[in-house]
């Protein structure tokens, strides 16, 4: 079994909730305050809010679409939200682009609606990661598996989904080391392709799980 | 000046980290650990208005302990004051909700004189200083030359606040380094950075722990409950805010469709005037309906409440305004099925269709309900994914490990 020069360090993370004073009342206020927020608040609505909910594997994907559907009452507009893949993104610029776009088009064709008050205002907050390491490592796949067995929601979400904000490239921690370090390409493209969204946290660990297990057998 | 627990009082460490490892697995466990490593042996230092009663004592008694565990040198406070002094807070904590406040100079010189005296009396020379509430805020006093890290907790809704009571408390909120708020709704436009913790249950509390089914049913014996039969149930106390009365006309329509049983269940009507007033109004709405049971509870009786949200099939909480409601997160946390209002923190606990349902009126209860007891495949999903939802965001361990992170954010 072939051995990293460069183990991989596990982290866990913590993360803060800092609420902003920018309130959308409307879907056109919301349109507004995705072109003028943070960076990350951008982050926290969509990345993080994927953390925090990652038990629910139907119909919730971030907090913008949760809100259309829930405040304003619009499925269609929820829909396209939802339906955005934060792995299809390198950086935070782009998913604003793209969020941004989806409801100006909304407000372009649906003039009437779109300054309708919501039931409850949308928040804009934003959000920061703390991160620590765990203080242990792998060398080889086996020392991964073990590794990846032991992790907490949290540390399992830093390396696998908020790593793709840190790396700015379509993949995750995991997947980086096994490509870089165990020369295990194929395996890292399977574990990068993994539904976070139809999978909860402990889902996709299992799935991940199984991937190496099979990979250990072969070798 | 009361030091309730101190990082020298080793007796005082009643509990630790490692009791919550059946629950929350090893890693979760190793992960607090980890955020706690670069902290170890800072002073972090807790200042509230009481020891005992009250949902900030209850957090800081169980906070206070794992941050111990962890080896942070934490000590908690509770500031000294006289029955004019809390007089004042009362009128000022009811003004902060928005209820009416007629302006007296006077309280504003009890408040700062009391603050004053504590700020004399506790040592406030800890590297993280969280003061709980508006009652101490004015201990930022005491504050030399923008020494440690000063941190003012909020437990309450600011919403709508009294313009006198809150221009008066801003300008010592507005001298800390952060504020933390329990909703983005509840904050306010501060230029210190503002931080959101949701409160927080403790599933190792009698109120949350759990109990074997014979326990339950011996609980409820006295109650005369049966439990072959649906049992809905609100715990709240007798509060026209709660609408004790809007649940027993929901219940009515229910009943029209469904053999089930209303608990309405809460403590504190003895000694609130309005409370028992509520309960007279109650029972009379109730009338001679068998199946109704309206419980007076002692005001703490967490084993009481525990067996009668274990018993139930369906939790209520029907509120016109709510703080937080943390009685949500406890019904979730023991997988029970939940049908609230939208109001106040509930929508942050009840994810509509995915940990419960939402309703905004008594027909819309009713209809929840109903809907809830002919699906219970639907209801017992909601029940395990509130329960989820709860360990994920609400249990206290989220809480201890969210001050880690905001301490760790000051250091960096």
């Amino acid at each position: 079994m072939k051995s990293a020069a460069k183990p991989f360090d596990f982290y866990t993370v913590a993360a803060l909730t800092r609420v902003g004073n920018q309130v959308a009342s409307t879907i056109a206020e919301l349109h507004a305050g995705l072109q003028n927020c943070s960076d990350a608040s951008i982050f926290h609505h969509t990345f993080q809010t994927l953390g925090s909910h990652h038990f629910l594997t139907e119909g919730f994907s971030n907090d913008f679409a949760q809100w259309a559907l829930t405040s304003t009452n619009r499925g269609d507009l929820a829909e396209q939200l939802g339906s955005l893949d934060v792995r299809d993104y390198m950086s935070i610029a782009e998913l604003r682009t793209d969020l941004s776009r989806i409801v100006g088009d909304y407000c372009a064709t649906h003039s009437s609606v779109v300054t309708q008050s919501a039931l409850e205002p949308f928040w804009f907050c934003e959000g920061l990661e703390v991160n620590a390491p765990l203080g242990r490592s792998a060398t080889t796949l086996e020392e991964f598996r073990a590794g990846l067995e032991q992790l907490s929601h949290a540390a399992f979400y830093f390396h696998f989904i908020s790593s793709r904000m840190r790396l700015q490239l379509r993949t995750n921690d995991f997947s980086m080391w096994l490509t870089n370090e165990l020369e295990l390409p194929s395996l890292a493209e399977r574990i990068n392709r993994i539904d976070i969204y139809t999978n909860t946290l402990d889902g996709a660990r299992e799935v991940m799980l199984r991937l190496i297990a099979r990979e250990v057998a072969r070798q | 000046m009361t030091t309730v627990l101190n990082g020298h009082a080793t007796s005082g460490k009643t509990s630790s980290l490692d009791d919550y490892l059946a629950l929350l697995g090893q890693g979760e466990i190793d992960g607090i650990r980890a955020l706690a490593r670069p902290l170890r042996g800072r002073t972090v230092q807790m200042v509230n208005s009481t020891a005992v009663g009250g949902g900030v004592a209850e957090i800081l008694n169980r906070l206070v302990p794992l941050a111990l565990d962890l080896d942070l040198q934490i000590r908690w406070d509770v500031m000294d004051g006289g029955a004019d002094f809390f007089q004042v807070t009362k009128a000022f904590h009811n003004a902060l909700h928005g209820d009416p406040y007629r302006s007296d100079p006077t309280d504003f010189e009890v408040f700062l004189s009391y603050n004053d005296r504590n700020c004399r009396d506790i040592q406030l020379d800890s590297e993280f200083v969280v003061i709980h509430d508006p009652q101490p805020a004015a201990l930022i006093n005491a504050r030399t030359g923008g020494a440690g890290h000063w941190i003012w907790r909020c437990h309450i809704d600011l919403s709508r606040p009294n313009t006198t009571v809150w221009e008066f408390l801003e300008k010592f909120v507005a001298r800390y380094d952060a504020a933390i708020f329990s909703s983005p709704a509840f904050s306010r436009q501060l230029a210190i950075p503002q931080y959101l913790f949701y409160p927080s249950i403790d599933p190792l509390a009698d109120k949350n722990r759990p109990l074997d089914d014979e326990v339950v049913d011996t609980m409820l014996t006295p109650f005369g409950i049966d439990r072959s039969r649906p049992i809905l149930t609100q715990i709240s106390r007798f509060d026209r805010l709660k609408d004790p009365i809007g649940v027993i006309r929901a219940y009515r329509i229910v009943k029209r469709y469904v053999d089930c049983q209303l608990v309405l269940a809460g403590g504190g009507a003895t000694d609130d005037p309005e409370g028992a007033t509520v309960l007279k109004e109650v029972r009379r709405a109730a009338a001679d309906d068998a199946d109704i049971h309206v419980i007076e509870l002692a005001s703490w009786a967490p084993l009481e409440v525990n067996a009668l949200q274990r018993a139930s099939t369906i939790v209520i909480q029907k509120s016109l305004r709510e703080g937080f409601g943390l009685t949500v997160a406890e019904a979730l946390w023991k997988k029970k099925p939940v049908v609230a209002s939208a109001v106040g923190g509930i929508p942050i606990q009840i994810i509509h269709k995915h940990t419960g349902l939402l309703a905004h009126s008594v027909e819309g209860t009713a209809y929840q309900i109903r809907y809830l007891l002919s699906h219970p495949d639907i209801a017992a999903r909601l029940g395990e994914q509130g329960h989820e939802h709860v360990k994920e965001n609400f249990l206290i361990t989220n809480n201890l490990r969210q001050y880690l992170a905001l301490f760790l954010s000051f250091l960096r």
